[in-house]
């Protein structure tokens, strides 16, 4: 899900002192929302089924996951390949999770709901907020608006996708790419460190796409991600972003 | 049940699990820059990773679809005009299928 409309969206209310946590999530989650299509058009696209698109955004519900495991297998890679990469992407969440628990506080059945929606979106919508209780109102509103408008737009854009013969035609098979440069456009922005990172994961995956099966040379770009963190361990502190 | 419904179902319970553990594990397990760092950091190397594969590869090789390439770009000159999400896509899709109807392969 595009980190970009997050930041256009709560920054601006950050810095003023009127907390509107509902406003906010609630038009964060019709804008984000809308981009399932574009999910379940790639998973189709990629072999997946419509009711195994709909599965992932209703369980998984996780933007950046998802994609990950339609392209690995629409690029011939193995099941196995694709759910790593997925949840190599996902592991991004329980640092997310961690900076909400705190917020949150949630407790016992509830928790277990909430780590649902534990996401970029309703994390960086609740941290932006004033104070906890607009934190949580925020969380909630964030969660709930995104989640019903993913599914949705995940079944259209699957059955919009699975009338189509040819993926090509219709111009599917860069839909996935497109969404991934897209998805982390603001971080490219954000700083040299990050530009680096993406060319050398680039990199990496395409130098070893000859000899190494196919879905594993994703999964390696991670060691620049490794290099990064361990060359320089703070970098800036961004909260959600 | 078959090998992608378990790999669908797999994912989702991963990524939940991923989730629900950084609302239950206490606070200061993941809190080390390094560790922060690197989940920053990720989704950066994997999605130009996945990204850069899908465009420039077919199976084990290098392969340069001028149609691909034209999406990409388009996407690329949609970035740069800050245009939003689902615009960004759009352009990609229809440069491709535009190229691909003109037999540019």
């Amino acid at each position: 899900m595009p980190a970009r409309s997050v930041a256009e969206s709560v920054q601006p209310r950050a810095k003023s002192n009127q907390p509107r946590p509902v406003r906010d999530g609630v038009g964060l989650g019709l804008a984000v929302g809308v981009s399932g299509l574009a999910f379940g058009a790639a998973a189709v696209s990629s072999g997946l089924t419509v009711w195994q698109a709909c599965a992932l955004s209703l369980l998984a519900f996780t933007g950046a996951s998802q994609f990950a495991l339609a392209g690995v297998i629409a690029s011939g890679g193995s099941l196995l390949a694709g759910a790593a990469s997925a949840l190599l992407l996902g592991s991004r969440n329980t640092l997310y999770g961690l900076r909400l628990a705190g917020v949150l506080r949630p407790r016992g059945p509830v928790r277990l709901f909430a780590a649902l929606g534990v996401i970029d979106e309703t994390t960086a919508v609740a941290l932006a907020q004033p104070d906890p209780v607009s934190a949580r109102k925020g969380f909630w509103a964030t969660f709930c608006c995104i989640y019903l408008t993913w599914n949705i737009t995940t079944l259209a854009g699957a059955l919009g996708a699975g009338r189509i013969g040819s993926p090509e035609a219709f111009g599917l098979d860069v839909v996935g790419p497109a969404a991934f440069l897209a998805l982390i456009w603001p971080r490219l922005k954000a700083g040299r460190t990050e530009r680096l990172v993406a060319v050398g994961g680039a990199a990496i995956a395409l130098c070893t796409t000859q000899v190494l099966p196919i879905g594993v040379p994703v999964i390696l770009a991670a060691v620049a991600a490794l290099a990064a963190a361990l060359a320089r361990p703070t970098g800036q502190q961004k909260d959600a972003a | 049940m078959t090998a992608a419904w378990i790999a669908v179902l797999g994912t989702a319970a991963g990524c939940y699990l991923l989730k629900l553990a950084g609302l239950t594990v206490p606070q200061r397990v993941l809190a080390s820059p390094r560790v922060r760092r690197f989940a920053e950091l990720v989704p950066v190397a994997l999605l130009a990773a996945l990204s850069a594969v899908q465009t420039a590869t077919s199976g084990h090789s290098i392969a340069l679809d001028p149609a691909r390439l034209g999406g990409m770009a388009a996407a690329l000159l949609a970035l740069l005009l800050r245009a939003p999400f689902l615009v960004v896509i759009v352009a990609a899709a229809g440069t491709a299928a535009a190229l691909h109807a003109l037999g540019v392969t």
